[in-house]
């Protein structure tokens, strides 16, 4: 009982009124905001600016950049083969993981998040290779891969198939970028497949049922009933995958390092090569700001595309 | 009452999260500095020690040196000089840095980009030596080698020291030199019928088909690394166009699309068409070819001084082929400019920073002697560079190396190396397209001629 004359209490507080209240309000939410402003404008805006600021020269990282080239590098990128190869690959690769890579994990997520037997185990199993190190995953592939059916797995298996000869899968320039999807694939299905179990959980069983009694079966009740009401969940899912592959970096570059002859260039690949392997960091910037506009207008018209208000499919 | 306590508690925690975020970059300010340039800070009592040294030489001097010796006996050599070094000298403590290769390439460019080298580093000359001179990161040793009538210099292979020379000034001393030639295993040699090693290109054409005839993989090669397949390219285009068509081209008088570098992609192209590559030889790295050789799987590859080491190291049984490894210089190509005594290759060596005291110089020389680099021959640890260093070499392979490199009269460093890096890059790249028939060898002399008109001026 003591707790309760409190309340009056508080309710008694008065605080200043007008202009000299909205001043106090203001400062209040500035001096909270400023510790995550600062660092924000530290880390991410001011290398943003840096990097623009750099590409409008020929720079190759050592001393003050003094070679100003305008907007030179920006058109010497557009021109490049090379770069147009780095975003058809980019382009692919998200094709590739909308097709293929979700509509697996989705399919996988439905089959672990039922009655399945052993569930656990294989949701654990499934979710596993997301855990380990990218740079692990490349290298194991790397193994996978050797074109040597006495040293690569997948080789060894496919010679013991009568007609079917080893293949040299990261040297052959057209199948060098469906090989690299099943690693990228076999790395990040187990995350999606996460996403869309949660997905999945905020479903109540109800909805299911109601449409089991109204007598739909269950490629209705998945087509009709657990489809639309995982639309956020799938758009989300989207949104991460593509810039995910527009941005896929470190599995490519160790397994191929974009090669044979660019046939697995990525933009970040591409990017990487001219900023850290030729050092021409001001040509490297201006790949980057191609990229962070890339992915920004992205962003934007996703957006804008899929502003349905969650709550309306959501639940 | 309470209000006031709130709003003073709550301009606390802003303050103290404020003060925290300000306080941790302010820490990390200074830290960072500190932390990769050990040298720079003990650099101050070391600048100040060189007019001292004289009177005084008891001043406390250290010298900070990276190297990328990781094999055991080596990394032991290194620090054995080392501690040779401050036995003798009390007041010099001597920092050694090791790093695997890439991890070294990267460290280096941060602290270079930073303004902080050490004071001894491994180099291996050339282009990017050189941009580092541009930037003013590196010390001109032109006068400690100039000292007592040049005794110094006049120990050194001049071909050897000029790799770290650049416009008439020395920033770095060599520590091992080598070239590029054929390693081939004799065995597959005499089972294809070949009884000498080809001594012309046609002869090696020819060669080529025997091997492939008796059912042998004739070349190794880790196209998926670039640069194992750029080292045939240059070594075509030392023969075609001798030392005449490169300087030509890099001086700009000339250029990269002048005839013989096409010739180059072209006679190339005429041995790529035999295909006599392992299987899967564009995504194949380095490592694969030194597996192939190691363990007798292809007859030959083109390759620097260390592939015995690194093929045997890479072969399942550790051993390698052993004595049956041979040697031989890249063969003399028809009408070609260039002499066959004419060499590719390179080697590592130590560059000065900036900032190294004349501690550092002084410790530099004192590795480059006849019996630093003598010792380093008896371990095999590569082809020295010092005149009567030979002495500890035993290996009728690498002394026949050591007599390629020091009998060529045109000594070409591997572009990557000795060109900027961007076109070093070019050459890699787009002599992998010549490898996967994606290019011409016209379109691969104009890539490198692009670049060549950005990159030098």
């Amino acid at each position: 009982m003591q707790s309760l004359p409190a309340i009056p209490d508080v309710l008694k507080l008065k605080r200043g009124s007008g202009a000299p209240r909205r001043l106090q309000d203001n400062l209040t939410i500035a001096l909270f905001l400023l510790p995550a402003i600062v660092l924000f404008l530290l880390f991410v805006v001011y290398p943003i600016a840096q990097s623009i600021y750099y590409s409008l020269f020929n720079w190759k990282g050592f001393g003050p950049a003094v070679d100003f080239v305008g907007l030179k590098n920006f058109k010497n990128i557009l021109s490049d083969k090379v770069f147009l190869t780095a975003l058809r690959n980019g382009f692919l690769i998200i094709v590739f993981s909308l097709v293929f890579q979700l509509p697996l994990s989705l399919g996988l997520a439905v089959l672990v998040g039922r009655d399945l037997p052993g569930r656990v185990f294989f949701r654990t199993v499934f979710f596993m290779p997301y855990v380990l190190s990218e740079v692990i995953t490349a290298i194991m592939w790397l193994f996978l891969y050797n074109p040597d059916p006495e040293r690569g797995l997948i080789n060894a298996l496919l010679v013991l198939i009568p007609g079917l000869k080893a293949q040299a899968w990261l040297a052959n320039t057209s199948i060098v970028l469906p090989a690299v999807f099943i690693a990228l694939t076999w790395k990040y299905f187990g995350f999606h497949m996460l996403l869309y179990l949660a997905g999945l959980q905020n479903i109540p069983v109800e909805i299911e049922e109601a449409g089991r009694i109204d007598g739909a079966n269950s490629f209705q009740n998945f087509f009709y009933i657990t489809l639309p009401l995982l639309g956020s969940t799938i758009r989300t899912s989207v949104y991460l995958s593509v810039l995910g592959s527009i941005q896929q970096f470190v599995l490519v570059w160790i397994m191929t390092q974009g090669g044979p002859v660019n046939a697995s260039e990525t933009l970040a690949t591409y990017m990487y090569r001219f900023g850290f392997v030729r050092f021409q960091l001001g040509y490297g910037s201006a790949v980057a700001i191609y990229m962070f506009l890339i992915c920004l207008t992205f962003s934007l018209i996703y957006q804008r595309l899929t502003r349905q208000p969650d709550y309306l499919t959501g639940l | 009452m309470s209000r006031k306590i709130y709003t003073i508690l709550s301009l606390l925690l802003v303050a103290a999260f404020a003060l925290s975020a300000c306080g941790a970059k302010a820490t990390e300010a200074p830290a960072q500095p500190a932390a990769t340039s050990a040298p720079a800070a003990t650099q101050a009592p070391a600048a100040t020690a060189a007019p001292a040294a004289t009177e005084a030489p008891a001043k406390k001097v250290t010298v900070t040196w990276w190297h990328i010796s990781t094999v055991d006996n080596q990394k032991a050599l290194f620090q054995k000089f080392a501690d040779e070094y401050m036995a003798a000298h009390p007041n010099v403590t001597i920092e050694i840095t090791v790093l695997a290769n890439e991890p070294f390439k990267t460290k280096l460019t941060t602290v270079m980009q930073s303004g902080n080298p050490p004071d001894i580093f491994q180099s291996w000359g050339g282009g990017v030596m050189n941009q580092y001179v541009d930037a003013g990161l590196l010390q001109d040793i032109t006068p400690a080698l100039d000292a007592d009538g040049g005794s110094w210099r006049s120990t050194f292979s001049p071909g050897a020291l000029g790799v770290y020379a650049y416009n008439g000034k020395n920033y770095g001393v060599p520590w091992d030199m080598g070239m590029v030639g054929f390693w081939y295993n004799k065995d597959l040699f005499s089972k294809a019928g070949i009884a000498n090693p080809p001594a012309t290109w046609s002869e090696f054409i020819d060669d080529v088909k025997k091997l492939k005839a008796a059912g042998i993989t004739p070349i190794a090669l880790g196209e998926g690394d670039k640069w194992p397949g750029a080292f045939w390219w240059e070594y075509m285009a030392v023969r075609v166009g001798g030392q005449a068509a490169f300087d030509a081209a890099q001086s700009r008088k000339g250029a990269f699309t002048d005839q013989p570098f096409v010739d180059a992609g072209k006679n190339l192209q005429q041995l790529i068409a035999l295909q006599p590559f392992q299987d899967g030889v564009l995504g194949a790295p380095y490592g694969d070819e030194q597996v192939a050789m190691g363990n007798g799987k292809a007859a030959m590859e083109l390759m620097g001084q260390w592939a015995p080491g690194a093929d045997a190291g890479s072969s399942t049984d550790k051993k390698g082929i052993g004595d049956k490894m041979g040697w031989f210089p890249f063969p003399a190509v028809d009408g070609g400019a260039g002499a066959a005594t004419d060499a590719l290759g390179g080697g590592n060596g130590f560059a000065i920073g900036k900032n190294a005291s004349p501690e550092a110089v002084d410790f530099v020389k004192y590795l480059s002697r006849a019996e630093s680099q003598s010792q380093m021959a008896q371990i095999n640890m590569n082809v020295p560079v010092v005149k009567g260093g030979e002495a500890g070499l035993s290996d009728p392979n690498l002394i026949a190396v050591q007599k390629g490199a020091a009998a060529a009269n045109y000594f070409q460093l591997y572009y990557d190396q000795y060109l900027p890096p961007a076109m070093g890059s070019v050459v890699n790249d787009s002599v992998q397209g010549l490898f996967a028939g994606t290019l011409t060898p016209e379109q691969v002399a104009q890539a490198l001629e692009d670049s060549a008109k950005q990159e030098l001026k």
